[in-house]
């Protein structure tokens, strides 16, 4: 009986944190999207009439916003892709004995605030950063150009503030590869190029996987980049939701659009796993 | 204050401007003064004491004595009064405040303070929800001392259950250099030198208010037609590219950085911009008229008789000219007591000419405050500015 009982037990604490902080607030929050206000009441007041048309109004105001986000999440995640697989690659096969001081390099802006670290891009990007009169004199951007509050400005930001949830994890697979399977791929007459796309790339989906999701999630729901680096005109749906939660004090909007959000990045997530093919991830 | 910021308490606490002009600006001085007023919560050992003043206010909003670590007016208080204070710089945000007490009120349960600090349309709210408690008027003597500008506000037209802490004005702050002719009206803000680098408030009582004020109308009985047109306003300049961003107190960065040269701003931030860079910015109200508004101290629905007497009595001793002038010299913004200033010209002669803290009758003339909305008209307008300002 106990042996049948030990794993329960042991399991006990993360079921309870889960239900306490995950499975809890979700039921509050889908209780909360199809509430309307209260007659009368004051600002904040809403009761339950389980009108599920809130959804419906929600997604239809916030189309644009929606669509950004995802389109800036995506350009963010390819980029941080792009560039943390070489870095990855670097570390695990070139570094040698700098391994573990470059992975700490990598790791280093966690030290310090997220917000700490979208502030300072937009001092680098800022008109009297070195960035923008740089290009200026260079003539690749005009004279009347600014970097900051563009989208620009958000993409950078998010790629820059994501790139360690996506380099740990290719660093952690690129690492396990056997060297002497690539050995093999070269006596087997592959050049770099084919050693690289039917060898290391395999291997290394795992860690492609787990990093794009690590990347693209967060930055899905992210709104201190675009609220600190963008405009009027690059907001994102996380910053319609705060505002419709602190702001205009509009629960239930705010409630329906987070689980829009949460729907549209499942079934994303979903089909981006079936067609990477590593299912062992879910 | 009037902030209303997007982010969380601890980006608050970096990008929070209402920084001495003592600590630097804005910025990580601001984490550094954050950090050390953290430090020192509590006004000498009174926290532990049974029967101390629990205050809530804004962060670096009362005068503090780095060197000492104290807030010598409230020490001051304690002396000549035994009553202690349990002072908590822990209103950083009006929505977040309320949104942390809101269901103890709702309960009749302590919420943990007998002061709190709520600007005026929150303070509105409060009074609405009966969340607040009227003064027993013998204890607060010096109430008589308030400004007239800010003595009868719609939503407590007696100033029976509130008394404002500073007042803030709202108006045109510039960059010198790109505007050396100053800006006076709203053609000078959207004058082609700023296009695209305009910042407007997130509040939207003083974004859509100065606006409104230059299109002639007036604040204390604005409907929804006039507001609704000043955001349809704002929307365009968005839209045209004029206006980059609206924000709250981060406007002050971008101010230093150059990303802004012209913004509808607060008296406070600018005051320490104009103050810290020689020369380089500039504030004034509107020719049109600026708007004015306040935080204001108020005793929640919840706290006993006893504090409740020690509350008004710490209430009316910061409404004691010498005291108030005292608080003035520290922090920048309008101060609500008459005769601070005459007291101010003992302590900073400087200072008691400031337009920013002691505006004078012509600049007070020229200020309005925003009317109380309904809990109807807070939801909608602020929808509509909100959408306006892209969420």
């Amino acid at each position: 009986m106990g042996k049948i009982r030990t794993p329960y037990l042991l399991l006990l604490p993360g079921f309870g944190f889960l239900f306490t902080f995950f499975i809890l607030p979700i039921l509050n929050l889908a209780q909360t999207s199809t509430q309307t206000p209260v007659g009368g009441g004051d600002t904040g007041q809403y009761e339950q009439t389980f009108r599920f048309q809130n959804y419906i109004d929600a997604f239809v105001d916030n189309k644009e916003q929606f669509a950004r986000s995802f389109i800036y999440a995506i350009i963010a995640t390819i980029l941080a892709l792009m560039i943390s697989y070489p870095l990855a690659y670097a570390i695990a096969f070139k570094a040698g004995k700098y391994k573990n001081f470059l992975l700490v390099l990598v790791v280093a802006p966690f030290f310090t605030s997220f917000l700490l670290r979208t502030v300072a891009w937009k001092q680098i990007l800022g008109e009297e950063g070195f960035v923008v009169p740089t290009l200026r004199s260079l003539g690749i951007i005009s004279q009347s150009t600014t970097l900051t509050s563009t989208s620009f400005a958000v993409v950078m930001g998010m790629t820059y503030n994501f790139l360690p949830f996506m380099t740990l994890p290719l660093y952690a697979s690129i690492d396990r590869i056997d060297p002497r399977t690539l050995e093999a791929s070269g006596d087997l007459y592959a050049n770099a190029f084919t050693t690289f796309r039917k060898v290391t790339l395999p291997l290394s989906m795992p860690g492609v996987v787990a990093g794009t999701l690590l990347t693209f999630i967060p930055a899905a729901g992210d709104y201190v980049n675009a609220s600190i680096l963008g405009s009027p005109n690059t907001k994102m749906i996380g910053n319609v939701i705060e505002s419709r939660y602190f702001k205009i004090v509009d629960y239930p909007t705010a409630a329906a659009l987070s689980f829009t959000l949460m729907a549209a990045i499942l079934i994303l997530v979903t089909i981006y796993i079936r067609k990477a093919g590593t299912e062992e991830l879910v | 204050m009037a902030k209303k910021h997007s982010l969380s308490p601890e980006a608050r606490s970096i990008i929070n401007s209402r920084v001495s002009r003592r600590a630097v600006l804005a910025g990580i001085g601001g984490v550094g003064a954050a950090g050390a007023l953290a430090a020192c919560g509590s006004s000498g050992d009174s926290a532990s004491s049974g029967n101390a003043v629990r205050w809530g206010n804004w962060p670096l909003y009362l005068d503090f004595d780095s060197d000492k670590k104290t807030y010598p007016t409230l020490d001051k208080f304690t002396a000549s009064t035994g009553i202690d204070v349990n002072y908590l710089e822990d209103y950083n945000d009006n929505d977040e405040f309320f949104g942390k007490v809101q269901a103890q009120l709702k309960l009749k349960q302590d919420i943990g303070y007998d002061i709190v600090c709520p600007t005026d349309w929150m303070a509105a709210r409060w009074i609405r929800l009966g969340y607040s408690q009227k003064f027993d008027a013998a204890n607060i003597p010096n109430k008589v001392n308030i400004l007239d500008a800010l003595a009868t506000p719609s939503y407590d037209a007696k100033r029976e259950q509130t008394l404002t802490w500073q007042g803030i004005m709202g108006g045109f702050g510039w960059n010198t250099a790109k505007n050396p002719k100053g800006v006076h009206t709203l053609d000078d803000l959207f004058a082609p030198q700023n296009k695209g680098k305009i910042i407007v408030l997130t509040e939207m009582r003083d974004t859509i208010g100065v606006i409104l004020r230059a299109q002639g109308v007036d604040l204390s009985t604005v409907t929804e037609d006039q507001f609704m047109n000043g955001v349809d306003f704002m929307a365009k300049k968005i839209a045209d590219g004029w206006i980059r961003g609206v924000k709250g107190n981060e406007y002050a960065q971008d101010l230093t950085s150059g990303d802004a040269t012209a913004v509808i701003g607060w008296s406070g931030d600018m005051f320490i911009l104009a103050s810290e860079n020689a020369g380089k910015f500039d504030f004034a109200i509107p020719e049109s008229g600026g708007t004015l508004s306040g935080d204001n101290m108020m005793i929640p629905s919840t706290v006993t008789a006893e504090a409740k007497a020690n509350a008004e009595k710490l209430i009316n001793w910061y409404y004691d000219p010498a005291i108030a002038a005292e608080v003035a010299a520290y922090v920048n913004y309008l101060t609500p007591v008459k005769g601070a200033q005459a007291e101010m010209e003992k302590i900073n002669p400087d200072l008691a000419k400031s337009e920013y803290i002691f505006p004078s009758d012509a600049t007070l003339k020229n200020l309005s405050v925003f009317r109380a909305l309904t809990p109807a008209e807070e939801t909608k307008w602020s929808e509509a500015f909100q959408k306006a300002s892209g969420n």
